[in-house]
């Protein structure tokens, strides 16, 4: 056998095994794929629509804190501005469509990411997130003041509409599909910005942010644009959110969600694209199946031992604990 | 003949309603489901000990009504809005609950009663405090019952007013529920000949109240009313107490206190205080009964909420013996033609909006000389009728209401 | 009587005090964070918590043991300062030298943990605690009435604080804290104990913040859920005074008590949002708080 043969018989075992490896992971998408489609038949539709909502929300946290390193303690804001925005609007101007309510509420939200974006950017580590942590219980306090939201009432009753004017999403399945749908096209929006060569430079910021200012990045843009755009992404979490429960609350603007989302991403695994999904579906669950259950007066306790045991033990969270486990133990 | 004329009527009867509700109990059981904060803010007015005072009612009852078993459900709401929707929705929707009882903050009864209407259930509000619930917010589905703050507006205002507190200063939660208090209490003193001299709208929740009495009392105003709730409230006296208030001769009116939280102050610091409430365990022969009882379960005197909770409740399994359905409006109707007689009220009745009226009681606390024990706080000193306590349905921007 | 804004003089002026005893509180709490960070790098979102378990140990000892005022003046903080040995010890030794925001999210969920336990056994409606006898009453200063109490809070609070200060910043003590934080292996080869050193001083941090708590007890409604309001407005203290400085944060607690008080005099609605505007304002002009040093 010649050298070359030896040479395109390597290439050809990598390509196979590439082959290999990319009709396995066809596979498992396409399976999970098949799950949530017919998730609805089997668990509560709200309840999904639930997770998907906060596992959106997790994953444009996740682009910012995962990716970038820049841990917000602000995103609250932005969940609760699209929310209250999607709800104002589609309760007070009926000739609106759905998607339109959202898109605006969507907007807003990217609005306000850029204005919090051009205040905290330049702010590094823990004065970032207190900076964002400021700016949030600044928009939280104008969502108190402001008779629109209905206060601690809350905003009631949005109505749900119709997708493009002729989907009736007052039935649960068609609302479910929608947000499947909607949550799916921003996972794969932010798989394709994490592996594009933008992805690239915001993971050599998180790694060594000198080192890529001393490359010639200009680093802030590059940061502002994350930010906006995960900014964008919760807002449309807000939005969805507040069109499937026909309310939003203040629950939503408080430090207390913007101390919830870091728990989903750091318990599925941050940095990692499938693990803020995994996480907002643990602590979503959690949370609920507590609620009901016998230990429902321990509901805080038990997600502080959760925050306690995650740090010690699983920092990779669950999806990085597996691809370790798999890494060791296959590769 | 008159037999036959009434089996056939009711049988023709029974027939219609099954086509259209059910005259009968669906699956054989009565389920309620219990939501209420368990863990937060408003853990000690409903919370567990609420769940008790269910329990009692269900006991009450052997545990059947009609030979249907009753069971309870019970989450804690986490004062959410989103977490009282999906479970009160998966409730409805998919356990067959067909009663909610609890239900404490607004924003999660509101969330709560919009479900319940959808899906034509029935819900028994105790803890909320907004009146909106039963105006605004008012559904065929539900009754708003112990109390809520139309009732703490007007009480301890026109007492304090008539008594010569002229002159208000209000000190307002600086959200929905304080501005509503702050505007009914507006009206109540203006058209009693008082007059509000100033008010400050402080956030919510405030810790430190000292700046906030200090103004208070430099106003020199007669009352010094306090228009917010739990810990807001029980700070704000703690202070007020501190600073000379009462010594340097103004009254203070506190609009929505509960028993717990006066027990927390103490008689000590909170002596003298008027305020309004729906009910007092020691109020009467059968208020204090049905307090031993729930003494012995529980180590603690109930609110008016645990009462509310307790009496809405068996109120409701009464309607379903004696009409031998669950159907919502079926009992709802039931509920609403029957008075109320029991250790929470005397001819409580339910109106078309859903709001129960019944005398509200204004109260003092007790000086530490005259309390016996603990929980011996409150002084009844004047019966509010129901009639002059809740709105009028004349003042309702209720969908119910038809004499308009 | 002369205004000022529309507000009387008599009035401002004891708003001012009581800004100044309000930024005693908050220079007490911020000034056990600013230690923690300082020394430790560790983000303490456990700090109200272990104020609250200050005010909470002083109600139960007084309830079981009858332990008076002044004894859990010092039991408590100490009691407390012992919980923290405990927990540098046992958890939060274990993430060290991790990103600081492992501490924040562990320090927050022990947070949650005590909260929530103490929730379930003492109820969220406050434990009644009376004023120690040598404080009821107060003094008429003319322009407003002064409680014993408030002026006994700012004694406390200052002498406690300025303690603080000059041992960390003037003794010997203070200089080995400062070296062996900064350069444990070469302290621990002058035979200096480092990880105990971590520990007591963690253990030091919340001391202070239990003694905060025990002040407060007489004067505030003591629940499990107290520290969790005033944690993040106490941080903001610590960051707009630059995190880690220790006079930064006795100076921008006082100022911040001031500024509030004003606030809640001029714009009542907006006294609980104004430390945030201000935090915001500060870190654009100075990105390391009034008195941090630059990174």
């Amino acid at each position: 056998m010649s050298q070359t043969d030896i040479r395109s018989q390597i290439h050809k075992s990598i390509l196979k095994q590439q082959k290999a490896e990319d009709r396995r992971k066809l596979m498992l998408n396409g399976f999970l794929l098949v799950l949530l489609l017919l998730a609805p038949f089997v668990i509560y539709p709200v309840f999904l629509m639930k997770i998907l909502c906060f596992a959106l929300f997790a994953v444009a946290f996740n682009l910012l804190f995962g990716f970038t390193g820049l841990l917000s303690f602000g995103h609250a804001a932005f969940l609760a501005t699209g929310g209250y925005t999607t709800g104002y609007l589609l309760s007070n101007y009926s000739g609106l469509t759905t998607e339109m309510g959202i898109i605006a509420g969507t907007l807003v939200a990217t609005v306000l990411g850029l204005a919090f974006a051009l205040l905290s950017i330049r702010r590094q580590g823990i004065y970032f997130a207190m900076v964002t942590l400021a700016l949030a219980q600044l928009v939280f306090f104008f969502f108190v003041q402001s008779p629109f939201t209905g206060g601690e009432d809350g905003m009631h009753g949005v109505p749900r509409g119709e997708l493009l004017g002729f989907i009736n999403l007052e039935d649960n399945l068609n609302m479910y599909y929608f947000v499947l749908a909607v949550f799916l096209g921003c996972y794969l929006l932010v798989q394709r910005i994490v592996g594009s060569p933008y992805g690239q430079v915001l993971k050599a910021i998180k790694q060594n942010e000198p080192r890529a200012v001393s490359l010639g990045y200009k680093v802030d843009r590059y940061k502002i644009l994350a930010f906006v755009i995960s900014a964008a992404l919760a807002g449309l979490a807000g939005s969805m959110k507040s069109v499937v429960f026909q309310l939003a609350s203040l629950n939503d603007a408080h430090w207390h969600m913007s101390g919830e989302v870091i728990l989903m991403t750091l318990v599925g695994g941050m940095g990692t694209l499938l693990g803020p999904v995994i996480g907002a579906m643990f602590v979503v669950n959690v949370e609920y199946q507590l609620a009901q259950g016998p230990l429902r007066d321990w509901v805080d306790p038990i997600l502080g031992g959760v925050f306690v045991i995650t740090v010690l033990a699983f920092r990779s969270g669950i999806v990085g604990e597996i691809q370790k486990f798999v890494r060791k133990n296959l590769g | 003949m008159t037999i036959m004329k009434k089996l056939l009527a009711s049988a023709v009867a029974s027939a219609l309603m099954v086509g259209g509700a059910q005259a009968e109990i669906t699956n054989n059981t009565v389920k309620i489901g219990y939501l209420a904060d368990m863990s937060g803010t408003y853990r000690d007015l409903a919370g567990p000990n609420g769940l008790k005072a269910l329990e009692m009612a269900v006991a009450d009852f052997g545990g059947t009504v009609k030979g249907a078993k009753i069971e309870i459900v019970t989450a804690d709401d986490r004062n959410s809005p989103d977490v009282a929707s999906s479970t009160v929705r998966r409730w409805v929707e998919n356990d067959n609950v067909d009663m909610v009882a609890g239900l404490v903050a607004s924003s999660v009864t509101i969330a709560a009663t919009k479900v319940i209407e959808e899906n034509n259930k029935l819900g028994l509000v105790n803890g909320s405090a907004a009146s909106s619930i039963t105006n605004e917010h008012c559904t065929p589905n539900h009754i708003h019952y112990a109390y809520d703050t139309y009732p703490l507006s007007v009480g301890t205002p026109t007492a304090i007013v008539k008594e010569g507190g002229k002159s208000w200063y209000i000190l307002t939660a600086d959200y929905a529920f304080g501005h509503s208090l702050e505007a009914d209490v507006t009206r109540m003193v203006e058209s009693n000949g008082g007059e509000i001299i100033g008010s400050i709208r402080h956030p919510f929740p405030t810790p430190d109240f000292s700046s906030f009495i200090l103004q208070a009392q430099a106003s020199g105003a007669d009352v010094v009313a306090l228009a917010n709730a739990g810990a807001d409230t029980t700070n704000a006296i703690t202070t007020a107490a501190e600073f000379g208030l009462t010594q340097s001769g103004q009254t203070l009116a506190a609009l929505l206190l509960f028993l717990t939280d006066v027990h927390a102050l103490g008689a000590e610091t909170a002596q003298g205080i008027q305020l309004t409430t729906g009910w007092y365990w020691d109020k009467d022969e059968d208020a204090r009964a049905w307090s031993d009882r729930f003494w012995d379960e529980t180590g603690v005197r109930p609110t008016m909420v645990h009462a509310g909770i307790y009496s809405s409740a068996t109120h409701y399994l009464n309607a379903i013996a004696a009409t031998g359905s669950d159907d919502s409006q079926t009992v709802r109707k039931q509920m609403m033609d029957t008075p109320i007689n029991d250790m929470f009220a005397k001819n409580g009745r339910i109106r078309e909006d859903g709001r129960m009226v019944h005398d509200m009681y204004l109260a003092q606390v007790k000086t530490p000389e005259e309390s016996s024990s603990e929980w011996d706080l409150y002084e009844i000193i004047r019966t509010i009728p129901g009639d002059e306590a809740f709105r009028p349905l004349s003042d309702s921007k209720c969908k119910l209401v038809s004499s308009k | 009587m002369s205004m000022i804004f529309g507000v009387p003089m008599a009035v401002l002026s004891g708003q001012l005090l009581i800004g100044i005893i309000n930024g005693a509180f908050y220079a007490l709490l911020s000034l056990g964070l600013a230690v923690i960070f300082g020394l430790l790098k560790i983000i303490n979102f456990a700090h109200g918590a272990m104020y609250m378990l200050g005010a909470m140990a002083t109600v139960i000892m007084f309830d079981t043991l009858g332990v008076n005022y002044w004894v859990a003046l010092f039991l408590a903080p100490v009691l407390v300062g012992i919980a923290g040995v405990l927990l540098e010890y046992f958890l939060l030794r274990r993430i060290a030298g991790q990103d600081h925001i492992y501490s924040l999210l562990l320090t927050f969920g022990v947070a949650l943990i005590m909260q929530g336990i103490l929730t379930n056994i003492y109820g969220v409606s406050g434990l009644r605690y009376a004023m120690p006898d040598v404080f009821k009453g107060g003094i008429n200063l003319g322009f407003m009435f002064m409680p014993y109490y408030r002026a006994w809070v700012i004694v406390a609070a200052l002498i406690v604080c300025f303690g603080t200060w000059f041992m960390i910043e003037k003794t010997k003590l203070g200089a080995y804290l400062r070296a062996g934080t900064e350069d444990s292996q070469l302290m621990q080869g002058f035979g200096i104990n480092v990880p105990l050193l971590v520990s007591l001083t963690y253990g030091f941090g919340v001391m202070l913040a239990a003694f905060a708590g025990v002040l407060a007890a007489p004067i505030y409604s003591v629940t499990p859920v107290m520290g969790s309001h005033i944690l993040i407005v106490v941080f903001a203290v610590v960051v707009i005074g630059g995190m880690g400085s220790i006079g930064g944060a006795i100076i921008t607690g006082i100022l911040m008590g001031v500024v509030e008080g004003l606030t809640k005099t001029f714009y009542p609605p907006a006294s609980s949002a104004v430390i945030f505007l201000v935090m915001v304002v500060v870190l654009m002009i100075r990105p390391n708080g009034l008195f941090g040093k630059e990174a």
